[in-house]
């Protein structure tokens, strides 16, 4: 009886409001007779704004700590306690967010997107990064930087990567910013928060695909130092070319190299450059005529790279939530495909326009499209400037740190004898004073 | 070495303009955007009118229990005795027992307050957001129950991991100090 009730009334609904809209009043609310108060809708408050600027505050002083352990104090053991703070504070407190390199995609958005009003902690937290590294060099990635300091932490066992090898695989993140940057700026999504390989260790849950890569980095890690930071991080390469006109930079030697050579195999991360022998002379023919080429190819190779990506810009734009569903309509109404789904169902009961959709979806082809050729471009132009800067030749006398590469870790200065000497001498005049 | 010398200067003079221009990169940068920030913070909320209770919310979530609930606008409410948000589809019985209940989780609460009229609220601790009420709520009743982004419990994701997930674009970006869009309230 219950049953055939339930039918009758669901029926009766069915026939009366087809289509059903959303809220609408089938019940009008009850005048109660008793005095019965409404409950309120209880609405728990967000994280406070102050706490963003505690964040920017607690940043600028890392940062600025960071800077001053590395070029002044010249303390590995300093560094490796405020790298321990930031992986507390930025990773497991803050649980991995807001962080610089996925505030790049912030940035961007709202460059391309006039209604993304950036949170001011977001711009800060790209900047202040950055305008340190033109200053002091990679002071971020040595103590700051969440990731960067898990990495650090679970290096054991350094090998190290051969410098073609390293500078090869080092294309990835490029290619992997100029991702970021393209699908931020179409608004399809942001790659670099979705992909955040030790996000999962820092809210202590997390999908599972995302939990594996990131105890996959980690154990790579372990033999291989930093691998996000050297070969995937996007922040890091533009950190990268910003270090190397830094105004002050990381020295190996307190003071004047002797080429003792004991600090050859301290950096785990291959960024320590070894004196240069002299420059044969039938060699630098060759590499000048190997040069002349390269610099001809490079225009070749950025159309080829250009037109390569522009080419699968059809799947890539699949990313994007309206380019799928306009194609999952095209198929429903092409009857290529049967049934729904919750996507398809949601948009036809909004009631638009189909047209107005596929527009939309070609509108951002167009873009993705557009975007390819220029992501295309900027990988194959890195591709290509790193070839010539293989041909290209340096002179050193020293052993210095790399500017790029060199993550002011810290590692190489006990390493150096006159770092000891330093020590030593600091040291008796600290006695002496007492 | 005096040729050495003028190379060295001449490439402190390149290093030198690269860094100036990188400087005034930046600065350009900042005052681009300067009029594009704003000063409070976004967060992640639904939009209750554009929500069609997926159930994506109560499994997409990176937190194991998902930081999305079911709210009740009680205003709203029309109090109904068969409440289809709070029954199954084929009730054996108009009572509170749990193979009645729609809510995997038993996270309604059913109290009676007079004759016809009976209240309903969630119990936040247990309900997982998974919406098959509201879905009930907004095809039968008065559509008073709905999704929210509790922000007690979300960890503000830059990119939110349902929303990346939802079928119809309901979540949005919303000022954190309005971080509610509550039905029949104006989103106030």
């Amino acid at each position: 009886m219950l049953r055939l009730g339930y039918i009758i009334i669901i029926t009766a609904f069915l026939l009366i409001l087809c289509d059903a809209g959303l809220g609408v009043e089938r019940f009008p609310p009850p005048e109660f007779e008793t005095p019965h108060p409404l409950p309120e809708t209880t609405t728990p408050a967000a994280r406070q704004a102050i706490y963003e600027y505690i964040d920017v505050i607690v940043l600028l002083a890392a940062l600025g700590l960071s800077s001053y352990l590395i070029l002044k104090k010249r303390s590995r053991r300093g560094i490796f306690i405020l790298m321990v703070f930031s992986l507390v504070y930025f990773g497991f407190w803050r649980e991995g967010c807001v962080c610089s390199i996925g505030a790049i995609q912030n940035i961007t958005l709202s460059i391309f997107d006039s209604d993304y009003a950036i949170p001011i902690g977001a711009l800060l937290f790209f900047l202040l990064p950055l305008v340190f590294t033109l200053f002091f060099g990679r002071s971020f990635c040595a103590a700051v930087c969440p990731l960067g300091a898990i990495q650090d932490l679970v290096l054991l066992r350094p090998v190290s990567v051969p410098g073609w090898l390293g500078s090869g695989l080092r294309l990835f993140a490029y290619a992997y910013l100029g991702a970021a940057v393209l699908f931020a700026a179409t608004g399809s999504a942001f790659i670099v928060c979705r992909y955040d390989p030790f996000i999962s260790f820092f809210r202590l849950s997390g999908s599972l695909n995302i939990l594996i890569l990131g105890a996959c980095f980690l154990l790579v890690g372990a033999f291989i130092g930093r691998p996000y930071c050297r070969f995937v991080c996007p922040y890091g390469v533009i950190l990268r070319q910003l270090s190397r006109v830094s105004k002050w930079r990381v020295t190996i030697t307190p003071d004047e190299c002797v080429k003792c050579r004991l600090c050859e195999d301290s950096c785990p991360f291959g960024a320590i450059k070894q004196p240069t022998a002299k420059w044969p002379a039938h060699d630098y023919d060759k590499s000048k005529k190997r040069l002349g080429l390269l610099i001809i190819l490079l225009p070749v190779l950025v159309v080829l790279g250009g037109w390569a990506a522009a080419a699968i810009s059809g799947s890539t734009s699949r990313v994007h939530a309206t380019v799928r569903l306009a194609e999952r309509i095209y198929m429903e109404e092409a009857g290529t495909v049967e049934g729904t789904t919750d996507a398809s169902s949601a948009f036809r009961a909004t009631g638009k326009g189909m047209e107005e959709l596929y527009e939309e979806a070609s509108g951002i082809r167009g873009k993705l499209a557009l975007g390819g050729w220029v992501f295309g471009g900027f990988v194959a132009l890195v591709g290509g400037l790193k070839l010539i800067g293989v041909s290209r030749r340096r002179r050193r006398t020293d052993y210095e740190a790399d500017r790029a590469s060199c993550v002011a870790c810290g590692r190489c200065f006990e390493y150096c004898p006159k770092e000891h000497v330093r020590l030593k001498k600091a040291k008796e005049a600290g006695e002496q004073s007492e | 070495m005096v040729e050495n010398k003028e190379d060295v200067t001449r490439r402190r003079f390149l290093r030198d303009s690269v860094w100036g221009t990188f400087l005034a990169g930046l600065g350009a940068t900042v005052g681009f955007l300067s009029n594009k920030t704003r000063s409070s913070d976004t967060v992640w909320q639904i939009d209750p009118d554009t929500c069609v209770a997926c159930g994506n919310c109560a499994t997409y979530c990176v937190l194991e229990e998902s930081a999305v609930k079911c709210v009740h606008a009680y205003a709203m409410c029309g109090y109904c005795r068969i409440c289809f948000g709070f029954f199954g589809p084929e009730p054996a019985d108009i009572n509170t027992g749990a193979e009645n209940q729609l809510c995997p989780t038993g996270a309604i609460v059913r109290t009676f307050v007079e004759d016809p009229y009976y209240e309903y609220t969630i119990d936040e601790k247990l309900c997982n957001g998974c919406g098959k009420c509201v879905k009930g709520c907004n095809t039968f009743g008065n559509g008073s129950l709905f999704l929210q982004v509790r922000h007690d419990r979300c960890l503000n994701c830059n990119e939110c991991a349902i929303a990346a997930a939802c079928p119809s674009g309901a979540y949005k970006r919303v000022p954190a100090d309005k971080p509610y869009l509550l039905k029949g309230m104006d989103h106030a």
